[in-house]
């Protein structure tokens, strides 16, 4: 959703945000995570990726959802995991969809970028690819990723910018040890002729155990929102729309598109209505299902219900409100707010307040202050065994 | 290049469009960019110009009234200047 400037209606004028908030035919933006299996264990993975689940979709379940994604015209699809690539069928499943119109996009940590495969790359023009940096240096990259993975991802941009490639992205997601190299980050991408993405730190995942730690302080945040006003080539998945309350809109859509033009596949196939909750409340069907993605899409009660009109909660009366629209469903489930409440990250400062607040009533009460993640796959899947009777 | 209503104009091949009911969405493949087409009367104008040699002469053939003309020609502009439109 990289411009969604759009000519002038030459009829009676729509509203956008309404028409997207409303839904769409299919989603704009498909996040579809390949596998659990990874490499590395970066402290702020969303779906706590490690290791493979053995209930992941086969080759033949991946290319049937493929085959849906193409009969609903689906633009292009954003593989990630896990580590996408390290599914053996990878690039066999990469090659499937570009058959077939459906674009991809996937994000990787650059481990299997080698020369021969950015060559590869760069002979299509319907695949990009999404190398993950978390910090402009080895030092700050790698507390985050992983000892050696900054040098990996150098060495994979190194071999796209070599093959040709040209506006792969290098995505970054903001930490509060990384906002201090915004130029550093720029210079980056103008050396290897890749694009700047700068996405939103989600306590999601293994995210929700570092989140407190590792986001952006307020400060940080007004100079980063300053930062992304002035450089509006810079992409952002329009993830930091919570801080257009600071004043002037940042481009793009500015609203949740959770349910409305993004969702999630997971590996098993389970479909979320927002790639940062994978969680048992947003999980609306799975691609098993009769009917498919596309039912799912069309006409779960879950994705119905969240293309209706929200409530503004507690931050009706804020002035702001139409700016900032209460921000980031994800953020605020995962941290225990309300979903009516504001965003954790709230310009105002009154995310913050309601986190301390929930803290201390948690503290009383021994109660949980947020709702738990899904399962850590870096360790091992518990077994469930069957009841045992006795004989 | 400056849009000139009187010459004719095709989709890029890299664009793809999907219908939706406010009008489409056209997702342009080469620079990755995805443009809204806001109303279906647009949408047929664009996939008639294959068919015509000029813009204009697509707007005549679907019986668009001529005061409504500029406003379709600032829509197919901007298109042009996003490269979802392609000189002939």
């Amino acid at each position: 959703m990289n411009n969604p400037a759009s000519p002038a209606s030459p009829t009676s004028p729509i509203n956008l945000a309404d028409q997207m908030k409303s839904g769409l035919d299919a989603p704009i933006c498909l996040t579809w995570e390949l596998t659990y299996a990874c490499n590395l264990q970066c402290v702020h993975c969303l779906s706590s990726s490690g290791r493979r689940d053995p209930r992941e979709l086969t080759t033949t379940e991946a290319e049937a959802v493929i085959d849906e994604m193409a009969r609903m015209q689906v633009f292009y699809v954003n593989i990630g995991g896990g580590e996408p690539t390290i599914r053996p069928d990878f690039w066999h499943l990469v090659d499937y969809a570009v058959e077939r119109g459906v674009g991809v996009k996937f994000s990787t940590n650059g481990s299997r970028i080698d020369a021969v495969v950015a060559r590869r790359l760069s002979e299509s023009d319907y695949i990009d690819v999404q190398i993950s940096i978390d910090g402009a240096d080895a030092e700050t990259h790698d507390s985050i990723r992983g000892e050696g993975s900054f040098d990996t991802a150098i060495t994979a941009m190194e071999n796209l910018r070599d093959a040709g490639f040209n506006d792969f992205k290098i995505s970054v997601v903001m930490t509060r040890h990384n906002i201090d190299q915004l130029d550093e980050f720029a210079a980056l991408a103008e050396r290897y002729r890749a694009q700047l993405r700068l996405t939103r730190f989600r306590p999601a995942g293994r995210g929700a155990e570092t989140w407190h730690e590792l986001h952006p302080s307020s400060d940080q945040q007004v100079e980063l929102y300053h930062w992304l006003l002035d450089r509006p080539d810079v992409l952002t998945g329009d993830s930091f729309f919570h801080l257009s309350a600071l004043g002037e809109p940042l481009p793009g859509l500015n609203l949740c598109g959770a349910g409305r033009v993004v969702c999630l596949i997971d590996p098993v196939g389970d479909v979320y209505a927002c790639p940062f909750v994978l969680h048992s409340d947003y999980r609306a069907g799975n691609v098993r299902d009769p009917g498919g993605f596309a039912s799912i899409w069309r006409q779960s009660d879950l994705f119905a219900e969240m293309r209706q009109p929200q409530s503004a909660g507690a931050c009706a009366t804020c002035g702001q409100f139409d700016a900032c629209q209460g921000g980031c469903m994800a953020a605020k489930f995962f941290t225990g707010i309300a979903l009516d409440g504001p965003d954790p990250e709230c310009v105002k400062g009154l995310g913050e307040d309601l986190i301390a607040a929930k803290s201390d009533q948690s503290d009383r009460s021994g109660q949980p202050a947020t709702p738990a993640s899904g399962p850590d796959h870096s360790r091992p899947t518990p077994v469930k065994l069957g009841a045992r009777r006795s004989a | 290049m400056k849009f000139d209503a009187d010459s004719a104009y095709r989709l890029h091949p890299k664009v793809a469009i999907r219908p939706e009911p406010f009008g489409a969405l056209a997702y342009h493949y080469d620079n990755r960019r995805l443009n809204f087409l806001r109303s279906p009367e647009l949408v047929a104008i664009i996939e008639s110009l294959r068919d015509h040699d000029s813009v204009r002469h697509a707007f005549r053939a679907a019986g668009i009234d001529s005061r409504r003309w500029p406003a379709f020609e600032t829509a197919l502009a901007s298109l042009a200047e996003s490269e979802v439109l392609v000189p002939a």
